[in-house]
């Protein structure tokens, strides 16, 4: 598979992801969007704010100061150690989302600057299987950990799951308690750790790294929760209440520390990260870079319209 | 002996009951018919080995989950002496399907505490048919917390389908309780043994397995989703639920093989249910020969191997990137 590159692979499936052309409509909303102007605006309907999900070269981006994201362990492989039996194979599996998604695994992982800061960032992708956690997803969200530890960074994870990985049996169980084990050595470190829930965020990395942060963040609107509605539905059968499960209902709940809209989170980010850290481990934010994102255009986005106008109420 | 048949059973049963008969016929007759009755319990005895020592993915999930089966609250009382129960979270509630205290496995004091199942309707609506809720995981953090500050080893029986998946359980944040749980339990200075007795089901299990030494016992499983679940979503039909046990790879041997599970607890044959005493006293001098090694480390060993345990488990590849190219 090595002579797969990476960048011809995310060419090809950007061109899928825009089916409709150059216009689609709002899931949310309806409005007809302008894609190349949806994706100026970070992924968020430029009607209606409603937040798709990001590319994860986009969501780096988001948060990357200009040119500074450098990819750990970008080579790790996903393995059908159980040989699965079932209705498909897992290494077809895995190869159709190799070719869908352009990347070996759910997550990327490495190391970046945020707002002068370095950080540990993890970005999860829930095109690839799902974003389901495997050995390979709980290795690189431990390593990233580790790493960050011993080098004093902060950690930065942007969650989204269906949950574990079936394929990998009691392996993908075990990813669950790995980093959490990676999280309570940075803990005790004093290091500041932040999960960014995305739409959706569910079952096994909800019930271990998603919901460990100092602060726990949360996109607007997405599904969260440890079992899926259906299920929930099905096992009780209750009807759930307006709202169950979305950001809105768990800030009511006090499990969110905060709802920040796209265009508003690395910001908060920065004056977190400005409260938490020692000013001399903050370095002078760049202004361009090789990811070809002008940094004023990451942070400036917001300004133009304050999110809370054009938020739904 | 049982009441309680399962499916692949049956030849066993009637094996069993026709022995009866001849066995009360011979005496009723004062017939000698010896012979006959020696041959049945060659038979029967052929039969349920063949039987038992093979048992499939799915008829062990079949066992794990027999309803004769001992479950927690009888093990802490057939291997403990002087238990002293402790209750509540002291947030919410006193969640039944997580129970536990103080105890002595002989003059070894410890902190036993695990997931309960009922055995009739009523206790089954008492512990929720072994399905915690959030306060059940802040409970046994709870009981976790006291037993490190006592610096008591801790033991934690396994036994759940999973974590409640319910309404309230979402809205009191069961995801977050378990989570916290599995981060803290890294952070335990004491030796911390767990034993699956039944269904290991998923995070509802793991929430209190994080641990130096993993038990199951010859017919428990352990499992990231049940077998009905992943049936669900990857045949689309429940009713495959067979397959997916096996491709799992849930079983106590398979789990041993792949280095998951430090030991297995033997059964009598047949399952627990057939001599609880029995299987109650190889679980207690397992879980005091493993603690007895345990009890050689020093807090912070005992930290550092529980975290190389889970931090090795994970298979997957690397390719080293100039090969890449």
């Amino acid at each position: 598979m090595a002579f797969f590159g990476k960048r011809i692979l995310s060419f090809r499936n950007r061109k899928k992801d825009t089916p409709g052309g150059l216009w689609d409509s709002c899931p949310s909303c309806k409005e007809m969007l302008y894609l190349k102007e949806m994706k100026e605006a970070q992924g968020v309907c430029t009607h209606c704010s409603h937040h798709f999900s990001l590319p994860r070269e986009d969501r780096i981006a988001m948060f990357a100061d200009a040119g500074s994201f450098e990819e750990w362990d970008g080579d790790l492989t996903s393995v059908d150690t159980l040989k699965f039996t079932g209705t498909a194979s897992y290494t077809d599996k895995l190869a159709e989302n190799l070719l869908k998604t352009g990347y070996k695994d759910a997550i990327s992982c490495g190391k970046t600057r945020v707002g002068g800061f370095d950080v540990g960032l993890g970005v999860m992708d829930f095109k690839f299987l799902g974003a389901s956690m495997g050995a390979v997803v709980g290795e690189k969200v431990t390593r990233l950990i580790e790493r960050s530890t011993e080098a004093r960074m902060p950690v930065l994870l942007v969650c989204a799951s269906g949950g574990a990985r079936m394929y990998e049996g009691l392996f993908s169980l075990m990813q669950m308690a790995k980093t959490s084990g990676a999280l309570a050595r940075h803990a005790k470190a004093g290091l500041p750790y932040i999960p960014i829930l995305t739409h959706p965020t569910t079952a096994g990395v909800m019930a271990s790294f998603a919901t460990l942060g100092d602060v726990i963040i949360a996109e607007p609107e997405a599904l969260i929760g440890f079992a899926g509605p259906r299920v929930i539905k099905e096992t009780t059968q209750q009807d759930l209440p307006d709202g169950f499960q979305r950001s809105e209902f768990l800030i009511k709940h006090g499990l969110l520390d905060m709802i920040v809209h796209r265009h508003d989170l690395k910001q908060r980010v920065v004056d977190l990260l400005n409260f938490w850290m020692p000013e001399s481990s903050q370095r002078p934010v760049p202004v361009d870079g090789p990811m070809g994102i002008k940094q004023e255009d990451v942070v400036e986005a917001p300004t133009k319209n304050t999110p809370a106008k054009r938020r739904k109420s | 002996m049982s009441t309680y048949v399962l499916p692949f059973e049956k030849t066993i049963v009637e094996l069993e009951k026709k022995l009866d008969e001849l066995r009360s016929f011979s005496e009723d007759q004062d017939l000698d018919i010896s012979s006959e009755i020696t041959k049945l319990e060659t038979k029967l005895e052929k039969e349920r080995v063949s039987t038992y020592e093979n048992l499939t993915a799915w008829q062990k999930v079949q066992m794990s989950r027999h309803p004769l089966r001992p479950y927690t609250r009888d093990y802490i009382h057939k291997i403990t002496t002087k238990f002293i129960e402790i209750h509540g979270d002291r947030l919410f509630s006193d969640d039944q399907a997580i129970i536990g205290g103080f105890a002595y496995l002989d003059k070894q004091k410890v902190m036993i505490l695990g997931t309960q199942k009922g055995r009739d309707t009523k206790s089954n609506l008492e512990c929720n048919f072994g399905c915690p809720y959030p306060e059940g995981y802040r409970k046994a953090l709870r009981l976790m917390k006291m037993a490190n500050k006592f610096n008591v080893p801790i033991i934690t029986l396994i036994d759940t389908p999973g974590a409640y998946p319910g309404i309230e359980s979402e809205e009191r944040h069961i995801a977050e309780a378990i989570a916290v749980n599995l981060r803290e339990m890294f952070t335990f200075s004491v030796p911390i043994i767990s034993v699956v007795i039944g269904e290991g089901g998923s995070g509802g299990a793991l929430g209190i397995g994080v641990s130096n030494r993993i038990l199951v016992l010859e017919h428990a499983y352990y499992s990231v989703i049940s077998p009905e679940g992943c049936a669900a979503i990857l045949w689309k039909d429940r009713s495959f639920a067979e397959d997916a046990a096996e491709a799992l790879k849930l079983t106590a041997q398979h789990l041993k093989d792949s280095g998951l599970a430090d030991g297995i607890i033997k059964e009598p044959l047949g399952g627990a249910h057939r001599d609880s005493d029995a299987v109650a006293a190889k679980m207690k001098s397992s879980i005091l020969k493993h603690l007895a090694e345990l009890q050689r480390m020093s807090s912070q060993e005992l930290l550092e191997d529980r975290y190389n345990k889970f931090r090795a488990m994970g298979v997957f590849a690397e390719t080293p990137p100039d090969e890449s190219s």
